[in-house]
């Protein structure tokens, strides 16, 4: 009898791991603002949620995009000028910088769909670099200079987010909103119709399921969502610059995605967090960072596939 | 001296020449991606990296051992050559059996390794190499001022290149490369050793970026970036040419320099971004490259 | 990865003991960002550091019993590493000066970041005019040089003695563009033409298309709107081309003497540039020269580390005199009501719209035939007197100046 209660108590706390380890992330992420940094905490944030957009489609659709800089970079951008030049309210500018990543992403998706694997991971990266170069000559990023001095301005005209407090609560917030949502998305009759390609593309086809459609919405959700964390970053740093469009970008997030756990829900957040912590303590060394970087990809690609959220996920015997 | 579509011959020439040079370095590395990808079915994004340790082998071999280019160009690439052949044993076997994608990132890896570590000793800016004594100074040919060592470029690159696809399309040690690359396990039942020919075919291919690179040095100085943002370019050549091919990857790589070439006379602002673009219309059209054959 | 900026730590703490003074913290963090491993790592790099600390020593912060410190770090050339930095800096590690920052896009960025929180900015490296012009702020100063003193040194020269083509080679960022205006101002204003430009990325490493560009243009002169290793390989590669042996010449926008010592005098004798200090124009010079340059590998100091000496000294005396670093207006408000004195650069003065008012000299580099020792580059052609040689205060469209 008691066996079996404990068993169903197991059961009831592996069925809701998600749910709990969200509820742990969430509260965590609420008191973080009175240990550490602000500024640093956001920009974590940011890369988090760029990493879960690009985890969408490595962890469950199985294509490795090395573009998602386009997204991340030219959304900041647009939010950048929208807020500076065109005078819009944070809301607005950050919806702006989605709108254009997910323009741009409809035009690489349907470019870069049309091969598989490793050809499509090369063009992603040569489109990003095509449009990094855009970058560069676009008069409205003033290339090198970048745009500076974005206004965070008030969000919906009511709180000021110059306070680093409520910049930070909207942050959180967009953060959370979108993780829902990408749980949402992956959870879902699309998100299973997702799986099933990734599983094996030609029965999916025959089963019916337009599969270059969905990998094409899947594409342009993904770099949506890059979008808006590339929109938010420029509201907090203020700044817009080349360095988010350049391909190294394209490998911080893979590598964030790739520490984390590939697939697994919570790992590009733990993923964002470790490289960014570990970016920030290694300051010290200098250039050693990028050489740091190259290790854990070597070690994680040879030795540690799972990532920092698989491994616990496979110990634990839960889902995360 | 004329004049076309209001440009001066010289003008027009001269960039043209350049943009043959820069061709050079793009078939040599597409080359070396094409044969390592061929064989390995993994994209080496270490390439650019390996590019960069020619160079900088160059550097050394004059600063310490005062051997200057001639002798680089034959003793940078077998260095490098050999830590490729090191990278294959020690990485890259384990990953044949595991999905492309972990290859790209392994690689990507390591040359980030390279290139940071090296970044960390000599900064970000170039340490000079100069032009060696036998080729300096130029020829006045007319319409333009041709420096010896830029036409030698041309001409070398164009050799290798060549001399590297007789070799496997045209050679019984080429052609077992191929039939490995089609059926590896039937090409060992015939007594081959294929995993010694995978190992040396990387080993070879990472020898043709050095040799990139020692070339390279004179013109573009020395410089831990140097590979960086030219391997995405290659990239962009590779896909255009189409993935397996050699003869594409050559064609390809000179025909973009001259194109690149061109439009920075006619339209310098679309200099950087006409490669990826001829690739975007590439792949609408025909995505399996200009001269490859259908993956 | 190129988002992070290295932080080298080089605390320095001078002296102990707290005055009755209100420093924030207790202590005056001064904080020394520039590119140490790049383009503009040799004129200013980890020497800037050098030079903050033989002033703070020179100052004689210990004896008065205020505690200084100086940390450093490397900016890489971009505008959001150097934002993040500052902003660091100023939240968290609590500095109270940025002194330094080359390559003006950096410069700007660190401009609006100061001003917001109130701290100082005394720029040394960086050159774009618009510093104290549009974009002027109370808690800026511009020592050293800028765009305009430089086009007004060398532009004018160059077009007095007959070369009135120019074509310009421009570094595509904010100096580059601020130079390449100002001195085509200059080169209209005397007489001369513009006849092209190209923009070539920042920093490059092949400048042989962009150069042949200039050459089919025929202009008698190509401006360098460059800096750093950009100016050094444009000047090697015009020579790879027969650029410079057929007729047309090269002005060196901003070189500086590590730029020469680069080149080597058999390259870049007979280029003409415009410079705010040189190591052997005097014996206090020679003598800082002689403390500084075992201590930065042999390098001699450029006017950048001259500039870094003089600003925080001045800055020190501001704020002893205030007995406070808490209110970076307040200080640089100081800062402008004291008269500049120090050993480098003599006496000066620092204008309402912040710039820095000195002497600049025009210099021609030595054939080797006439150079005596490594480092003795330079020959005085000109002095161009404090007050013409910057931009009149009225002409800025700085809005702290009341028109």
């Amino acid at each position: 009898m008691q066996r079996v209660a404990k068993a169903g108590g197991d059961q009831a706390l592996r069925r809701h791991s998600e749910a709990i380890a969200f509820l742990v992330m969430a509260s965590l992420l609420v008191l973080a603002p009175m240990f550490a940094y602000p500024v640093f905490l956001m920009k974590a944030l940011c890369f988090a949620l760029c990493a879960c957009a690009f985890n969408l489609l490595i962890g469950y659709v199985g294509l490795l995009s090395f573009g998602h800089a386009l997204f991340f970079g030219w959304a900041s951008y647009i939010s950048a000028h929208a807020a500076k030049v065109w005078g819009l309210p944070p809301e607005l500018a950050i919806l702006s910088g989605a709108a254009a990543a997910a323009g741009l992403g409809a035009i690489v998706g349907a470019l870069a769909i049309r091969r598989q694997g490793i050809y499509f991971a090369m063009i992603t990266l040569a489109l990003a670099q095509m449009m990094y170069f855009f970058a560069v000559q676009a008069p409205f990023t003033h290339g090198e200079d970048g745009i500076q001095a974005v206004p965070r301005g008030k969000l919906f005209g009511l709180i000021d987010l110059a306070d680093q407090t409520n910049m930070y609560v909207t942050v959180l917030v967009i953060f959370l909103g979108c993780f829902l949502l990408i749980y949402r998305i992956i959870n879902s009759p699309f998100g299973e119709v997702l799986k099933a390609i990734r599983e094996n593309e030609p029965r999916a086809i025959s089963l019916g399921y337009r599969s270059e459609r969905y990998k094409l919405v899947a594409f342009v959700l993904s770099a949506t969502f890059a979008g808006v964390a590339g929109a938010t970053k420029a509201l907090v740093f203020q700044l817009a610059s080349l360095t988010d469009v350049d391909w190294p970008m394209s490998g911080e997030v893979i590598l964030m995605t790739l520490v984390g756990g590939l697939g697994t829900l919570f790992g590009p957040v733990a993923g964002a967090f470790f490289v960014v912590t570990l970016e920030n303590y290694l300051t010290t060394i200098g250039q050693w960072v990028f050489v740091v970087q190259g290790v854990i990809f070597v070690v994680c690609v040879l030795l540690f596939r799972r990532g920092i959220i698989g491994e616990l996920a496979q110990v634990l015997r839960v889902k995360l | 001296m004329f004049e076309l579509f209001g440009i001066s011959s010289q003008a027009l020439f001269g960039q043209l020449l350049i943009g043959l040079i820069n061709g050079s370095f793009y078939a040599l590395l597409s080359l070396g991606l094409a044969v390592i990808f061929g064989m390995l079915n993994i994209i080496n994004f270490a390439h650019g990296a390996q590019y960069m340790l020619g160079a900088f082998a160059a550097y050394f071999l004059l600063q310490y051992a005062g051997l200057g280019y001639w002798w680089a160009i034959l003793l940078a690439p077998i260095v490098v050559g050999i830590t490729g052949i090191i990278i294959e044993r020690l990485f890259l076997q384990w990953l044949y059996k595991l999905d492309h994608l972990y290859g790209l990132l392994l690689t990507f890896g390591l040359a980030l390794i390279f290139e940071g570590t090296f970044r960390n000793f000599f900064g970000s800016s170039g340490l000079p190499y100069s032009v060696p004594p036998a080729l300096q100074g130029g020829q006045n040919l007319g319409f333009m001022f041709l420096p010896n060592y830029r036409g030698w470029v041309v001409v070398f690159s164009l050799a290798v290149c060549l001399t590297t696809w007789f070799v496997i399309e045209r050679t019984k040690l080429g052609s077992y490369l191929r039939a490995a690359t089609e059926n590896p396990a039937l090409v060992r039942a015939f007594g081959i050793n294929v995993p010694r020919m995978i190992t040396l075919t990387y080993g070879f291919g990472v020898a043709l970026a050095a040799l990139a690179g020692v070339m390279a040095a004179p013109i573009y100085n020395v410089s831990p970036q140097m590979g960086a943002n030219l391997i995405i370019v290659v990239f962009a050549v590779v896909v255009i040419g189409g993935m397996g091919s050699i003869m594409g990857a050559i064609v390809t790589g000179f025909g973009l320099g001259l194109i690149e070439g061109l439009t920075k006379v006619f339209f310098p602002e679309a200099s950087n971004t006409v490669i990826f673009i001829i690739m975007a219309i590439v792949l609408l059209i025909r995505p399996a490259g200009l001269f490859g054959r259908s993956a | 990865m190129k988002r992070m900026f290295t932080l080298t730590a080089v605390a320095v703490v001078l002296g102990c003991g707290y005055a009755q003074a209100q420093y924030t913290d207790g202590t005056i963090k001064i904080g020394v960002m520039n590119d140490m491993s790049g383009t503009y790592s040799d004129l200013s790099g980890q020497g800037s550091v050098i030079a903050a600390r033989m002033a703070v020593e020179d100052f004689g912060a210990a004896a008065k019993g205020m505690k200084v410190e100086i940390v450093g770090a490397d900016h890489q050339n971009k505008p959001d590493v150097g934002s993040n930095v500052v902003r660091t800096w100023i939240d968290v590690d609590k500095v109270d000066v940025i002194v330094d920052v080359p390559t003006s896009s950096v410069a700007l960025a660190v401009n609006e970041i100061v001003r917001d929180k109130n701290k100082v900015f005394l720029v040394s490296g960086a050159a774009a005019s618009d510093l104290t012009g549009p974009k002027c702020t109370p808690n800026t100063i511009h020592w050293t040089y800028d765009t305009w003193a430089l086009a007004n040194g060398t532009g004018k020269a160059i077009v007095k003695t007959g070369g009135d083509t120019w074509f310009f080679l421009t570094a595509d960022y904010a100096f580059g563009h601020a130079l390449e205006r100002d001195t085509a101002a200059v080169v209209e204003k005397n007489g001369g033409k513009v006849v092209g430009r190209v923009r070539h990325p920042f920093p490059g490493t092949d400048f042989s298309s962009f150069l042949l560009q200039a050459q089919a243009s025929k202009a008698k002169i190509i401006g360098l709107a460059n800096a750093g290793s950009d100016t050094i390989n444009s000047i090697k590669q015009a020579s790879e081309f027969g650029i410079t042996q057929s007729g047309q010449n090269l002005a060196a926008l901003l070189a500086f003497i590590t730029d020469v010592h680069a080149l080597g005098l058999q390259t870049a004798q007979g280029l003409i540039m415009t410079e705010a200090w040189y190591w052997d124009l005097n014996d206090a010079n020679r003598e800082f020269t002689k403390k500084f340059a075992p201590q930065f590998k042999g390098v001699h100091p450029t006017m950048v580390h001259a500039g870094v000496y003089s600003a925080v000294t001045h800055y020190l005396k501001a704020v002893e005199a205030l007995k406070s670093d808490a209110d970076g207006k307040a200080v640089v408000a100081k800062m402008k009501e004291m008269p500049t004195d120090d050993k480098l650069f003599g006496k000066g003065e620092v204008r309402a719209d912040g710039r820095k008012i000195h002497p600049m000299y025009l210099f021609e580099v030595k054939k080797p035939a006439e150079s005596k020792a490594p480092w003795d580059y330079y020959k005085l052609r000109a002095t161009i007197p404090a007050d013409e040689a910057f931009r009149p205060l009225a002409d800025g469209g700085c809005p702290l100046v009341k028109s």
